[in-house]
């Protein structure tokens, strides 16, 4: 039996007199590949926001490798996210004035030492090693994408989180994302997907259904 | 960088942002650098007005006059032994004057003999008709012996030690007068070379070189006064005369209060204008400059918010724009101490007619105070890092 990286016990967030998400429980076991799916607006970008430390919730507890972060500061959430989550966004997010490699390299900075060899590997692994000296403004989208994971993947998190990774790719990169996952997944790592595209939230182990911030489906997917 | 060093890279990240993002921020290195440049300028302005103004009131005339003490003459030495107390680079000019009274056409008038050379420097102002040279003849003097330019005139006078002593008694009148004329008086024809107009007493002198006056009366160098003009202000000139009275005691130095006063006042007033020109800069510089950061903190939200998201403190990334505030406060100052220096030239070449010299330690001074400017402007933009909440910002399309 794998170890639980994640659990979330009657989590709600409520903005004003909107439940965003409503007693919510969820539980994930390390090495899971996740995806949410779902409406606009039924919360799934607030529910990763909570699992990725960017955000408390507003009753219940989200209990990360076995920390209740519901209660924590915003400082200790600052170091808990540079520990353990990695994050790739739908915009990517790369610093323009920033080389892809540099790109990388600002994760380390933050969580300890940057190291441009290692920097290196983790864009190999992505087949970005040629492009590494380029500027995000010289990328593709997908490259860019591709340089976001790297930059996630660096600090070796306990669980990689995206939200709409493939929103802005065409399908070519989509595909190249899937497969990068579909790798990340068999090497052990756990990752969590928020989507609207079945053919990226349908090759995830498992897959939720969120409705006006309520799970409505839970669906195993693997074989 | 193989196993990476924090520091190099936070060099780096800080200047590839300065360098990647130069045309964003030419506008704040351009404020630093008018701002430097003008502090700088007027900096060296400041230090240097005194002496050019100094210069410049030295052509009022003699700031200082030298008298002896009791009824003693002033030698040569001690003229010179004045000269090396005062110190050469400080004396503009350092005229004696001998007085002789001698007789033109039976009538007495007073020959003034000088160093006429020190006397031009002295009273640059003093109209000349004709031109400086032996000898000058004041202008009432030449109304009256009706004298004009080149014009030769005889003096008559007693040489030195003699006394105008009644004809001998018992000697005939031709005698006395063949024995005076041989033994104790002297007789000179001068050429007119210029005449004076001051609108002062000078108009009633003649003025001759004192070398040759002493010769004609037949005697060694004896100055009844010296005057002096001395670029120094109030202070220093009674700091000068006191240092005289202490060292050469027989000599009586006298400042003219009146010239000195008044170049204080003038002094004080343009150093109070520079000074407040230089803060209101300042402050300008420094609101530019928080301008600047407020906007560059406001177009950086993301990439704030994203450091934040990717585990940045707050401390880290406020210091990152710190950085990236000193850099731009170091190039901007750097660049405006040389503009500044030829600023600071032109204005003095324009209202002194003379240049001023570079003052190196401006560099460092300016490059201080701006980075101590572009980090105390920053202060508050830099601190908005902390409000960035990155589940908001990153979330925007
Ligand atoms: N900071 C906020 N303040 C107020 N309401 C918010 C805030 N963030 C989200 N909401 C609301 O919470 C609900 C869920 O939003 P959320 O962003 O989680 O939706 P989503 O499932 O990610 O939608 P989409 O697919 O469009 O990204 C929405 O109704 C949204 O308007
Ligand atoms: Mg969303």
């Amino acid at each position: 039996m794998s170890k639980k990286i994640l659990e979330l016990k009657d989590v709600s967030k409520i903005y004003g007199s909107l439940k965003a998400l409503a007693d919510i429980n969820l539980s994930v076991n390390a090495g899971d590949w996740l995806s949410i799916m779902g409406p606009s607006g039924s919360g799934k970008t607030t529910m990763i926001n909570l699992i990725g430390c960017m955000d408390t919730p507003s009753t219940g507890s989200v209990i990360l490798d076995g920390v209740d972060i519901s209660k924590e500061n915003a400082a200790s959430l600052t170091r808990i996210r540079r520990d353990k989550i990695g994050l790739i966004f739908q915009q990517f997010h790369l610093i323009s004035y920033l080389t892809a490699v540099e790109n990388v390299m600002v994760a380390q900075y933050y969580h300890s030492m940057p190291d441009e060899e290692e920097a290196m590997e983790a864009l190999e692994k992505v087949g970005l090693k040629e492009r590494a000296r380029h500027l995000p403004a010289q990328l593709s989208g997908g490259e860019q994408q591709r340089v976001c994971i790297a930059r996630a993947l660096i600090n070796s998190p306990q669980i990689l989180l995206g939200d709409e990774p493939t929103g802005n790719l065409d399908e070519e990169n989509e595909g190249i994302v899937v497969d990068i996952f579909r790798r990340l997944h068999s090497e052990g790592v756990t990752i969590i997907v928020v989507t609207h595209d079945p053919e990226v939230g349908d090759v995830a182990q498992r897959k939720i259904i969120l409705e006006h911030g309520k799970i409505v489906d839970d669906i195993n997917q693997s074989l | 960088m193989r196993k990476g060093n924090r520091k190099t890279f936070y060099l780096k990240m800080v200047s590839g942002s300065l360098i990647r993002r130069a045309s964003r921020l030419i506008i704040a290195v351009l404020a630093i650098a008018i701002g430097a440049t003008i502090l700088s300028g007027l900096v060296t302005i400041y230090y240097d007005i005194p002496e050019q103004l100094g210069r410049e009131f030295r052509s009022y005339g003699a700031n200082l006059i030298v008298l002896p003490r009791g009824d003693a003459k002033i030698t040569r030495e001690t003229l010179s032994k004045l000269k090396n107390l005062i110190g050469s680079n400080k004396i503009v000019g350092m005229a004696p004057y001998r007085y002789q009274t001698v007789k033109i056409n039976e009538q007495p008038y007073i020959i003034a003999g000088t160093d006429l050379e020190q006397a031009e420097k002295n009273s640059p102002f003093w109209y000349i008709e004709g031109e400086w040279g032996n000898s000058l003849v004041g202008h009432e003097i030449a109304e009256t012996l009706n004298l004009k330019l080149g014009d030769s005139f005889m003096i008559q006078g007693v040489k030195y030690g003699e006394q105008a002593e009644a004809s001998g008694q018992n000697l005939s009148a031709a005698e006395n007068q063949k024995r005076d004329l041989a033994r104790q008086n002297f007789h000179k024809s001068l050429k007119v070379k210029g005449i004076v107009s001051t609108g002062g007493a000078e108009e009633g002198f003649i003025f001759t070189d004192i070398d040759e006056l002493d010769e004609l009366i037949g005697d060694t160098f004896r100055a009844d006064v010296i005057e002096c003009s001395i670029i120094a202000d109030a202070k220093e000139l009674s700091d000068i005369s006191k240092k005289i009275e202490k060292e050469i005691p027989e000599l009586q130095p006298r400042a003219v209060r009146r010239l000195t006063q008044s170049q204080d006042i003038v002094l004080g007033k343009l150093q109070a204008l520079v000074l407040l020109v230089t803060v209101v800069v300042l402050i300008i510089t420094m609101i530019s400059v928080y301008t600047t950061m407020m906007a560059m903190v406001a177009e950086r939200r993301r990439e704030i918010a994203l450091k934040k998201a990717l585990g940045a403190e707050n401390k880290l990334v406020m210091s990152e724009l710190f950085g990236e505030g000193v850099l731009l406060g170091i190039i901007g100052g750097a660049s405006g101490v040389f503009l500044g220096f030829e600023f600071a030239m032109r204005v003095s070449l324009n209202v002194f007619g003379r240049g001023i010299n570079f003052q190196w330690a401006l560099i460092p001074i300016t490059i201080f105070i701006f980075v101590a400017i572009t980090v105390a402007a920053s202060i508050i933009p830099v601190r908005k890092v902390m409000d960035i909440h990155p589940a908001i910002v990153l979330k925007g399309e």
